[in-house]
């Protein structure tokens, strides 16, 4: 039988402790605050870009289409992240970031296939490998901290998921940052060291980020 | 008025689609299998509930009280519908209002209210299968099942023991009379010496005696009589 006096009991608690609160802004809102403050931090390492180079990049359709990939996918896995951290909005939306990471990864796949193709025409030195694996993490680290952040003020009922999505937006936006810093076109030994910081920024998120989450949730 | 929600209604909206499947909501009896809510119906209690959210964000108490009243079939009812039994039931209604309460910034009230209160509740409804599932459970165990002993009376036990007050009153009631007192008041009722030489008006000493005499006369008797 429902225990409705305990029911009565707990609905006046919350009644009586009730609080007013700003309703959040929509998860697209959220999402370009948080891109803002991605884009802040390339701003605040522009100073340090080479222009010439990074231009001349851009004019290899590959490495344009890897670069669009990667800001594609930062923004669709952000808005993704939000999307989810609130109750009743679709799961499907963790979908969404999918077709820009096939773009990222294949654009970035081919350009070691042409590299195999024509090889030595720019092998990187192990210290500018190590720099971009750096610069990956140094970069995410922060960004992946302010989207837990944000995403805690929200109820997210998927943690683990909505945490993954934050890590993939965090590692697909360091990634956008990295491409006017790189310093060579990307190789088989360069993607592995970017897949390797990108999966572990995504598995870190999913598994301290899901547990923040989790707990603010209720559900840890 | 809607929001003093039927049963039925509170069973359609489990459902997610306003028809209640024949054995998912076996507590709502009001509604019959396959019944439809009327889209209209629907509408104006979005918007009710909705109204009331918003009212509560901005700090509306009484909307609030009246909000959390009126999700409490409906959050029972999608409890059920989960597959929550009995007084699981109650625990994920507090566990949604709690969640509730503390997710209240991340409802937007532009948006259906249902939908996001209906996520929250499966959500915990699953927490709560979840645990359930991991407590130590009754299992299939023959050998476990055949060696657990009966706390109960065994079949015959009273007509055993009935036999052998029975026996015993005759060997009791066929001693001398002083060493029957004895027994009966020291041995039986389990009076005092001093209580047992008020009522009889022998010495402590003779009654003891008399006792041990008594004693020795029903251990020789029932023994003779089990061969």
């Amino acid at each position: 039988m429902a225990d409705l006096a305990r029911h009565e009991r707990l609905v006046e608690e919350l009644a009586g402790n009730l609080k007013p609160v700003r309703p959040l802004p929509s998860p697209a809102l959220r999402a370009a605050l948080w891109l803002g403050a991605a884009l802040l931090i390339g701003l605040i390492l522009a100073s340090r870009i080479d222009t010439s180079g990074f231009m001349l990049r851009m004019g290899v359709p590959d490495l344009a289409c890897a670069a669009l990939g990667a800001a594609l996918t930062a923004a669709s896995a952000a808005f993704a992240a939000f999307a989810t951290s609130v109750p009743g909005r679709s799961k499907l939306w963790a979908l969404l970031p999918l077709p820009p990471l096939a773009l990222w990864i294949g654009a970035s796949g081919f350009g070691c296939l042409r590299d195999w193709i024509a090889p030595g025409t720019g092998q990187p030195h192990p210290e500018e490998v190590a720099g971009c694996f750096s610069f990956l993490v140094c970069v995410s680290v922060p960004l992946s901290v302010l989207i837990v952040v944000m995403l805690r003020r929200a109820c997210p009922l998927r943690p683990s998921l909505t945490a993954a999505l934050g890590g993939l937006a965090a590692a697909a936006a360091a990634a956008t940052l990295l491409m006017p810093f790189h310093p060579h076109d990307a190789t088989a030994v360069d993607l592995l060291i970017h897949a390797v910081a990108v999966v572990g920024v995504i598995g870190l998120n999913g598994l301290a980020g899901g547990r923040l989450l989790g707990r603010r949730a209720g559900l840890a | 008025m809607m929001l003093s929600m039927s049963g039925g209604l509170a069973g359609g909206l489990a459902g997610g689609g306003w028809v209640l499947a024949p054995d998912a909501n076996p507590g709502l009896d009001s509604m019959q299998a396959g019944e439809r809510i009327g889209g209209g119906a629907r509408m104006a209690l979005e918007g009710e509930l909705a109204a009331m959210m918003a009212a509560a964000q901005g700090g509306d108490a009484a909307a609030y009280r009246a909000l959390l009243k009126a999700c409490l079939p409906v959050v029972s009812a999608i409890a059920r519908a989960q597959g929550v039994r009995g007084e699981a039931v109650d625990d994920v209604v507090q566990d949604t209002l709690m969640t509730v309460h503390r997710a209240r910034a991340s409802y937007d009230p532009a948006r259906p209210f249902l939908p996001w209160l209906r996520a929250i509740t499966q959500r915990r409804a699953i927490d709560r299968l979840r645990r359930a599932g991991r407590r130590p459970r009754e299992v299939h165990d023959p050998l476990a099942y055949e060696a657990e002993a009966d706390p109960g009376p065994e079949p015959g036990q009273g007509l055993e023991a009935r036999d052998r007050a029975a026996a015993l009153a005759r060997a009791v009631a066929s001693l001398p009379d002083g060493q029957r007192q004895a027994v009966e008041h020291l041995g039986l009722r389990e009076l005092s010496l001093d209580e047992t030489a008020v009522l009889t008006g022998r010495s402590k000493g003779a009654l003891k005696v008399n006792l041990h005499r008594a004693l020795k006369a029903l251990r020789a008797n029932l023994m003779q009589e089990r061969r």
